[in-house]
């Protein structure tokens, strides 16, 4: 640290000098040594003392007023009860006021003390480079030089080296640890919960959803499948949007074998990171992710029209069982959701499969 | 001045005389208290803003400390059976069920929540402007580029303990953000699939992440945040603080009040002061409610989602980029992410953390400065400062474009091509606006300084003519434009034989003798009336 004299201040005399070896009580930091009387200091000037009475006065008051909003607080506490939104918000209210009109008066209050009560200060200090002396450095590096020398360090190799032999595998150690933190990603990513025969259901009420019942162009629904309502990983990727259309409306990229009678499921996680692109336009039939506007056509395989998402929302192919309820017929041929690095061009080796099958 | 005949003390009162001698004999306090009880501080507006951010941080562990008193980090599913009658019967997590019950079965914790929501936001911003009033004032020189450091660290800490608490309620709007956090860092190449599985202890959401982000929140960003915050400090008080230039400073002193009692009481008032505002924002300003969220599920989201406001520019960038991804070799490059995610914030901080070394190394100036510079004495830090601070700006305006384009009836797409072009020309259109600005600013200086400032008086000559007479600027004024301090150039001209100096000759060697001479060229020299010539009084030991 460095030095602090006070061109305008010596307080060297506060501080009674300690002569070795004899007891410091009393004579300590604080002791009872008398302070000088008020030297006439131009860096210090006091406010005249009419003016300070009457600050005095003000900053009562402001005092007064933060002890009766600390009674008001804790009054508050006991009086006012919580639980429902009404009875909370008055809780909130009257705990809440309380407790700025205390912070802030005392505040107030303080700072009227600093500013009429106390003097005003120019006091001047004087800066100091922060580099050392040089014999200060001189003396650091020999007694490095020295201690390094006197260790053995320098001079014994196979010390040296068996000590940082030993810190490696000891300092991979938290890092081995934190290995149990998740399970390796494996292949969980290229697979959802859909599987053929699994029965779509809506989000919310869990129902089972005939075909023949979601007949009129342009309904959508947000649909989960069934017996994962509550299953969040399962949703995370098998959330679905689906939609209803003539046929005559639907175009090349959307895959017409994958549709039932105009009805088309897209997965609802949006490619780009993932938020669920909720947004339905009717009129253009545009999915649009509220997260960060990438849309999508519906009509054309939900191939990307604006936005920062890369890749179309991948298709599931769905179909109905013998009850005339909507079913998925297989699960998604690629990966839903986000780009990941492993992911590759899926889209191209599901065309390929698709058509070495046919 | 008052002869005090008021009762005054004599001596130190036995009740702290006896336990200050008790510490001395052991610590041997009274030599760290000689040294520091009158420690001088500097006054300026602007060096509250620092401070700002540092009560906000201890009413956030205050608050925050509360909290943990109810908050359950826990992802299992309850069933909703407390007094908020909209979700009875519902299912959710603990965290949220914990959350809602702080807000409506715990006396006082609606308020401690929403103050300690409130104080983050005061946090952040604090340190933001904070750190601008350090860039712009060139603070930053030697001897303080550690501090520097430790607080772009601070920074980048804040925002990371910002995104782990926001999202451990676990409502539908945080978790959003929670999605985009785990779809940016599964884009990572190589180690981003391995690193969301050990984030989420499995595939997204999982069962763990809100008990990881609580130790995180609660423990570890804290207690690093805590260790450098004090650093901060202690090489604050070592270094001791910047002044503005004014009569009697300069480069070897400090002018200002002792820190006992006149500052130390001041800053008790102004801790009061922030704690006021926080308490004032959290009882009559409601924020986040997640009540009228509901619990998250991967499956939905609520139109308009906006993350906290420091979050902003990074959403901003997302929504600009277009949609580039590369496939090679079985592989995928998602640009579209990773771009906006790493980028901005890559250029931001690594710029802020490098300005000091750079600037060091163009103008060649090794001396410590104390005196602050006034923004437009330095008129390309300044505008760099205000085109990066453009940049920010435009990215996080663009981040809530939805609700530009919905309340300004703007389409929404052309917002986007809008930003597209807008954040590479903004900065450039900021640069250049704020350079003017700066050379008109030093050349009023100079007027004042050359010509004096207009009395209001006017004076008829003889020979009829009729002119306002100027008087020279008032002392303080005066010395306060006389705090410009030239700026250093290196030497990279080529002598009379036509060989440039020894740093000069290599290629980075001439485009750092060109870059010095572009920075620290003087355009508008202060002239006095005098005719003094170069009034550098700010800084003793300028030597050009
Ligand atoms: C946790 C957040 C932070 C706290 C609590 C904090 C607090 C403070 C305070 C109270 C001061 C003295 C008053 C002032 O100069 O305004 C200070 C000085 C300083 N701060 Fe920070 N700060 C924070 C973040 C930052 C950031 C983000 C930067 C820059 C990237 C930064 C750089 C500096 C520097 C270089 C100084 C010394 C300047 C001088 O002496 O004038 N700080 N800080
Ligand atoms: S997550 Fe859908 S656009 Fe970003």
């Amino acid at each position: 640290m460095t030095s602090n004299e006070h061109s305008s201040h010596e307080e060297d005399a506060r501080v009674p000098r300690r002569v070795i070896g004899t007891p410091a009580a009393g004579t300590a930091v604080l002791g009872d040594s008398p302070p000088q009387p008020p030297v006439e200091d131009p860096a210090v000037v006091y406010p005249d003392l009419a003016a300070a009475r009457r600050a005095e006065r003000l900053v009562a008051l402001l005092f007064l007023v933060t002890f009766l909003s600390g009674v008001a607080f804790i009054a508050s506490y006991v009086i006012f009860q919580v639980g429902t939104v009404d009875s909370t918000a008055a809780s909130n209210l009257a705990l809440g006021t309380s407790l700025t009109l205390a912070l802030l008066s005392l505040a107030a209050g303080i700072v009227l003390w600093v500013r009429r009560i106390m003097p005003k200060y120019t006091l001047v200090q004087e800066r100091h480079p922060m580099v050392s002396a040089p014999d200060t450095q001189e003396y650091v590096a020999d007694t490095f030089v020295a201690g390094a020398n006197e260790s053995g360090f320098v001079r014994h190799k196979l010390l040296r080296r068996t000590l940082l032999l030993a810190a490696a595998p000891l300092g991979l150690a938290p890092l081995i640890l934190l290995k149990d933190l998740g399970p390796l990603p494996g292949t969980s990513l290229r697979h959802t919960v859909w599987k053929k025969g699994l029965r779509l259901t809506v989000e919310g009420t869990g129902a089972p959803i005939r075909a023949a019942d979601f007949n009129s162009p342009g309904g959508i629904l947000s649909v989960v499948p069934q017996g994962y309502e509550h299953d969040l990983n399962a949703l995370a990727k098998a959330t679905l949007i689906l939609i209803k259309f003539r046929s005559d409306q639907l175009k090349a990229g959307t895959n017409q074998n994958w549709t039932h009678d105009g009805i088309v499921a897209y997965s609802k996680i949006c490619t780009h990171v993932g938020c669920p692109a909720a947004l339905y336009e009717q009129t253009t039939h545009h999915i649009l992710c509220p997260c960060h506007q990438s849309t999508f056509d519906a009509t054309d395989g939900a191939k990307v029209i604006f936005g920062p998402a890369a890749r179309p929302l991948p298709q599931l192919p769905i179909g109905v069982d013998s009850e005339g309820y909507l079913i998925a017929e297989a699960d998604f041929d690629v990966p839903v959701g986000p780009s990941f690095w492993e992911r590759g061009d899926a889209e191209a080796e599901a065309r390929e499969a698709r058509e070495k099958a046919s | 001045m008052t002869t005090l005949k008021e009762p005054a003390l004599t001596e130190t009162p036995k009740l702290i005389a006896g336990p200050a001698s008790y510490l001395d004999d052991r610590l041997g306090a009274g030599s760290f208290l000689k040294r520091n009880l009158r420690k001088v501080f500097p006054d300026h507006w602007s060096f509250l803003l620092g401070e700002i951010a540092l009560y906000s941080f201890i009413i956030l562990l205050l608050t925050g400390t509360f909290l943990t008193f109810w908050f359950k980090p826990g992802m299992g599913h309850v069933e909703y059976q407390g007094p908020y009658e909209q979700l009875r019967g519902v299912m959710m997590s603990e965290a949220y069920a914990s959350t809602l019950k702080i807000s409506f079965e715990v006396r006082g914790g609606l308020l401690m929540r929403q103050m300690h929501h409130w104080a983050a936001l005061l946090f952040v911003a604090g340190m933001t402007v904070h750190m601008l009033r350090v860039f712009f004032t060139g603070a930053y020189r030697k001897p303080r580029e550690l501090n520097w450091i430790i607080g772009v660290l601070l920074l980048t800490l804040a925002l990371a303990e910002g995104l782990t608490g926001y999202s451990l309620p676990d409502d539908l709007l945080s978790g959003a953000g929670l999605r985009i956090t785990e779809g940016v860092a599964i884009s990572l190449p190589l180690v981003g699939t391995y690193l969301t599985f050990f984030l989420f202890g499995g595939e997204y959401p999982g069962e763990d992440v809100i008990a990881r982000f609580y130790s995180l929140h609660i423990l570890l960003i804290p207690g690093i945040l805590l260790a450098l915050i004090s650093a901060h400090m202690i090489l604050m008080w070592v270094q001791k603080h910047t002044q503005m230039p004014g009569t009697g400073r300069n480069n070897t002193n400090v002018v200002g009040a002792p820190f006992y009692p006149a500052f130390m009481a001041k800053a008790g008032a102004y801790f009061l002061f922030t704690f006021t505002a926080i308490a004032a924002l959290g009882t009559f300003a409601q924020i986040n409610p997640i009540w009228l969220f509901g619990p998250y599920t991967p499956a939905d989201i609520s139109a308009g989602s906006q993350p906290d406001f420091y979050m902003g520019f990074l959403e901003g960038a997302l929504r600009l980029m277009p949609a580039w991804e590369i496939n090679f070799l079985g592989y995928t490059l998602p640009l579209s992410v990773l771009i906006p995610a790493l980028v901005p914030m890559g250029i931001i901080m690594t710029g802020l953390a490098l300005y000091p070394f750079i600037e060091q190394w163009v103008t060649g100036d090794r001396r410590e400065h104390h005196i602050a510079d006034r923004p437009r004495n330095n008129p390309h830090r300044t505008s760099i400062g205000m085109a990066a601070v453009v940049f920010y700006g435009l990215l996080w305006l663009l981040g809530a474009n939805d609700e530009i384009s919905a309340f300004f009836h703007i389409d929404l797409y052309h917002t986007t091509i809008f930003g597209r072009f807008a954040v590479f020309l903004g900065p450039a259109l900021a640069y250049v606006v704020t350079y003017r600005i700066c050379m008109g600013l030093q050349r009023k200086d100079a007027e004042v300084m050359s010509h004096g400032v207009e009395s209001g008086v006017i004076k008829r000559m003889p020979n009829g003519q009729y002119i306002e007479v100027h008087v020279p600027p008032a002392e303080d004024i005066a010395d306060h434009l006389r705090g410009k301090a030239r700026l250093p150039i290196l030497p990279g001209e080529a002598d009379i034989e036509g060989i440039p100096p020894k740093g000069a000759r290599s290629i980075l060697g001439k485009a750092r003798a060109v870059l010095s001479k572009k920075y620290g060229t003087e355009h508008v020299p202060l002239e006095e009336e005098g005719g003094h010539g170069h009034a550098a009084i700010g800084s003793g030991e300028d030597k050009h």
